[in-house]
C-alpha cells in the first residue's frame, strides 16, 4: 500500500513538475532571450515579471479554439495531445534521483525514451497535414524529414554510452559514471546527441518546421488557443527531457558532492535548458538542405565513428 | 498482465479492421500506427520488451512517418476518398472476406490441435537478443544486412539523374 | 563551427551587459525639441491666432487629415474651423513645411491613445495653444505688408512706406 502511494506521488509530482517547469519556461526564456539581447524581457507583471506565465495562461485559455472549416477534425485535435502524450511519457524512464522517478530502473529505458520521440514526429506531422494548409503541410513534411533524419544519430550516439554500460537502463547508466562522467570517454557522443536532440525538439537553430519567416508558423499555423499552447507546452517539456537525458547520459545524473541528489539533478538540467537558450539567442537558421547535409554527412559519420572508437577501445581493455 | 494483453490484442484487431474500412488514406494509416503500438504492447506483455521497443521505434516511429509522408505529398482530396468509398462495395471485398476467414480457421484449428505450450513469461532481455542474433543467426542477420545494402544501392541509383542533381 | 562557439559565447557575454531599455512610462525618454508628434496651432506674441487659413497644410498632407474653413475679420484671415484628424496623421511634418506663418507645428507628445476612433478628431479648440511654440518672436502680420486694424500700408517691421507711383520723384 505504502508502496503504491510512494509511486502514485511519484507520477503526480513529476508530471506537476514538469508541467509547472514548462510553463514557467516560456517566462524564463523570454527574459534570459532579453538579458542576451540587451533588453530586459517581461519583468512587468509580479515580481520581476514572474507572473506572466499566469497571465499568459489566462490569456491563451480564454482565446476562442477555432478548427478551421477546412481543417481534419479529429486529425487536428489529435496532433497537439501527441506531442504532450509522447514527451511526458518519455519522462517516464528517468530517474531522477535513486528513489525519484516513475520506472528509471525499466530495462529497455533508452529504448522507451526513443520510442517516445520518435512518436512525437507524428504530432508535427498531422499537425500539418490536419491543418489543410499549404505551409502547414511544408513545415510538416520538413518536420519528419528532419525528426526522422536525427532520429538515426540520437540513437547510434547512445549506442556508445550503452555500450560502456552494457544496459539499456537509465540509473544502472547514472550508476556507471560513479567515478567518470561519460562525457569525457563519450565527447563525440555527446556532442551529437546534443546537436540531434535540438533537431529532434525542432528548436531554433533547426526549427525549420516553424521557420517564421518563410511559412508563416509552419505546422501549427492555424492553431489558435489551448491547442497551440499545448504545441508550446510540449516544445518546452521537450526541452527538459533532452536536457535531463544529457544530463543522465553523459553528466552523472544526480551524482555530485554536498548537495542533495535532486538539487543535482536540476542544477544540470536547468544549464542545459539555458544552453538550449543561448543556441536560440546565438545562432541563425540554416537552410533545409544544409540541415540534412550536415546530419547525413557528417553526424552520421561521426557517430558511426564514435561507436567504432569505442568498440575498439572496450576491445583492447 | 493477462488483462494488459488481451486488451491491446483487441485494440490491435479492432484497428487493423479500421485500417481496412477507412477511405481517408492518412486516417487508415493511423489505424495502422495504433495497430502497431497495440502490437508492440502485446509483445511487452509476452515478455519481450526489446521487441516491443524496437516495432514501437522502426514501425509506428520511422516506417510509417515515411508512409504518412508519401501520403501528404500525393495531397489527396475528399475526391480520393470518395473514389475509394465507391472501391468498397460489398461485391469486392466478400471474396477476400472468405478467404480470410478460412485462413483464420485453419489457423485455429492448427493452433487448437497443436500441442502448444502455454506462453510462458519469461522475460527476454535485449541481451539475449543480442546474442542469439550474432550467436546461431549470424548468418541470417549478415543476409539481411546484404540485402539492405543492396536496397540501399538500388534506391540511390535510381533517386541519381544523369547530371547528378536530384 | 568555431565561430558558432565564439557566437555563442559572445552572445552569452551579453547577460552581463547594461540593459538598453528605458522603462517608459516610470522613465521618461529625452525628446527633442524638433521630435514629431502631436500637432498644436500657436499663437503670436500678441495672442492672436498664426493661422492664416492658406491651406498649405491641407495640400501638402499625403493623407489628406486637415481640414480647415477660411473666414475673414477686419482684413485678417483666419480659420472658422480647423480639424485635424490624427488617427491618419503620419507625423511626417509636412504641414509644418508647407506653413508659411509658423503656425501649425509639431510638438514633443505622442500619447494620444484613445479608446474610441473618433476622439482621435482634434478641431481647432483642441488644437489650438496660447503660447508662441518654437518661434516665439515670430508674427506674420508684423512683417507682411498685409494692412490690418491698427497697422496700415507700410508699417511692418523692415518695410519701408509705400511708394507713390504717381508722383515724378524717384
Amino acid at each position: 500500500m505504502n508502496l503504491i502511494l510512494f509511486g502514485l506521488l511519484n507520477i503526480v509530482g513529476i508530471l506537476l513538475m514538469l508541467v509547472i517547469g514548462a510553463a514557467l519556461l516560456t517566462w524564463i526564456e523570454r527574459r534570459l532571450l532579453g538579458f542576451w539581447q540587451d533588453r530586459r524581457g517581461p519583468n512587468r507583471v509580479g515580481p520581476f515579471g514572474s507572473l506572466q506565465v499566469v497571465a499568459d495562461m489566462i490569456k491563451i485559455l480564454f482565446k476562442q479554439d477555432w478548427i478551421p472549416p477546412f481543417a481534419d477534425p479529429v486529425v487536428f485535435v489529435l496532433a497537439p495531445a501527441v506531442v504532450m502524450v509522447a514527451a511526458l511519457l518519455a519522462f517516464a524512464v528517468v530517474p531522477v534521483t535513486p528513489s525519484i522517478g516513475i520506472a528509471g530502473n525499466l530495462n529497455i529505458g533508452i529504448l522507451f525514451f526513443l520510442a517516445m520521440t520518435s512518436l512525437s514526429v507524428y504530432s508535427v506531422v498531422l499537425a500539418g497535414w490536419a491543418s489543410n494548409n499549404k505551409y502547414s503541410l511544408l513545415g510538416g513534411m520538413r518536420a519528419a524529414a528532419q525528426m526522422v533524419s536525427y532520429e538515426v544519430f540520437m540513437g547510434l550516439a547512445l549506442i556508445g554510452v550503452v555500450m560502456l554500460t552494457g544496459s539499456f537502463s537509465l540509473a544502472d547508466i547514472v550508476r556507471a559514471q560513479q567515478e567518470l562522467w561519460f562525457v569525457v570517454p563519450q565527447f563525440l557522443g555527446f556532442i551529437v546527441f546534443m546537436i540531434a536532440g535540438i533537431a529532434e525538439t525542432h528548436r531554433l537553430p533547426f526549427d525549420l518546421p516553424e521557420g517564421e519567416n518563410e511559412l508563416g508558423a509552419g505546422f501549427h499555423t492555424e492553431y489558435s488557443s489551448m491547442k497551440f499552447g499545448m504545441f508550446f507546452v510540449g516544445e518546452y517539456i521537450g526541452i527538459i527531457l533532452v536536457s535531463a537525458m544529457i544530463v543522465i547520459l553523459f553528466f552523472g545524473g544526480w551524482q555530485g558532492p554536498l548537495l542533495p541528489p535532486i538539487l543535482w539533478f536540476a542544477i544540470k538540467t536547468g544549464a542545459f535548458v539555458g544552453f538550449f537558450i543561448l543556441l536560440r539567442a546565438a545562432l541563425p537558421r540554416p537552410r533545409y538542405d544544409q540541415l540534412m547535409a550536415y546530419g547525413w554527412k557528417l553526424m552520421l559519420p561521426l557517430s558511426l565513428l564514435n561507436i567504432a572508437v569505442t568498440g575498439a577501445v572496450m576491445l583492447t581493455h | 498482465m493477462n488483462a494488459t494483453f488481451y486488451l491491446s490484442a483487441a485494440i490491435a484487431v479492432l484497428s487493423t479492421v479500421l485500417v481496412i474500412t477507412r477511405a481517408n488514406g492518412v486516417h487508415a494509416l493511423l489505424y495502422l500506427v495504433v495497430s502497431l503500438l497495440a502490437v508492440a504492447l502485446v509483445f511487452f506483455t509476452l515478455g519481450a520488451p526489446f521487441a516491443a521497443a524496437l516495432e514501437v521505434i522502426v514501425y509506428a516511429g520511422a516506417i510509417m512517418v515515411l508512409f504518412v509522408f508519401v501520403v501528404m505529398m500525393m495531397n489527396l482530396g475528399d475526391a480520393a476518398a470518395v473514389r475509394e468509398a465507391r472501391w468498397m462495395e460489398p461485391k469486392i471485398w466478400v471474396g477476400p472476406s472468405i478467404l480470410a476467414i478460412l485462413l483464420t480457421a485453419q489457423l485455429a484449428y492448427m493452433l487448437d490441435s497443436n500441442t502448444m505450450s502455454q506462453p510462458h513469461h519469461a522475460i527476454v532481455p535485449a541481451r539475449a537478443v543480442g546474442i542469439a542474433m550474432y550467436g546461431p543467426y549470424l548468418l541470417c542477420v549478415e543476409l539481411a544486412s546484404m540485402l539492405l545494402l543492396a536496397a540501399l544501392v538500388g534506391a540511390y541509383r535510381l533517386a541519381h539523374t544523369e547530371h547528378g542533381r536530384l | 563551427m568555431l565561430s558558432s562557439i565564439r557566437t555563442l559565447w559572445y552572445t552569452f557575454l551579453h547577460l552581463f551587459h547594461h540593459s538598453e531599455t528605458v522603462q517608459y512610462p516610470e522613465q521618461m525618454p529625452y525628446l527633442a525639441p524638433r521630435y514629431r508628434g502631436r500637432i498644436v496651432l500657436s499663437r503670436d506674441p500678441d495672442g492672436e491666432e498664426r493661422c492664416v487659413s492658406c491651406y498649405l497644410c491641407a495640400v501638402a498632407c499625403p493623407v489628406d487629415c486637415i481640414s480647415l474653413q477660411k473666414t475673414e475679420e477686419d482684413g485678417r484671415w483666419y480659420p472658422e474651423w480647423f480639424r485635424i484628424n490624427f488617427s491618419r496623421c503620419i507625423f511626417c511634418g509636412f504641414c509644418e513645411e508647407a506653413c508659411p506663418t509658423y503656425a501649425i507645428q509639431l510638438t514633443p507628445d505622442f500619447e494620444m491613445s484613445e479608446y474610441e476612433r473618433e476622439n482621435l478628431i482634434y478641431e481647432k479648440e483642441d488644437l489650438l495653444i496660447s503660447g508662441t511654440g518654437k518661434y516665439p518672436d515670430y508674427s506674420f502680420y508684423r512683417v507682411s505688408g498685409l494692412a490690418i486694424p491698427g497697422k496700415g500700408k507700410g508699417e511692418a517691421e523692415r518695410e519701408r512706406p509705400p511708394i507713390d507711383t504717381r508722383a515724378l520723384l524717384p
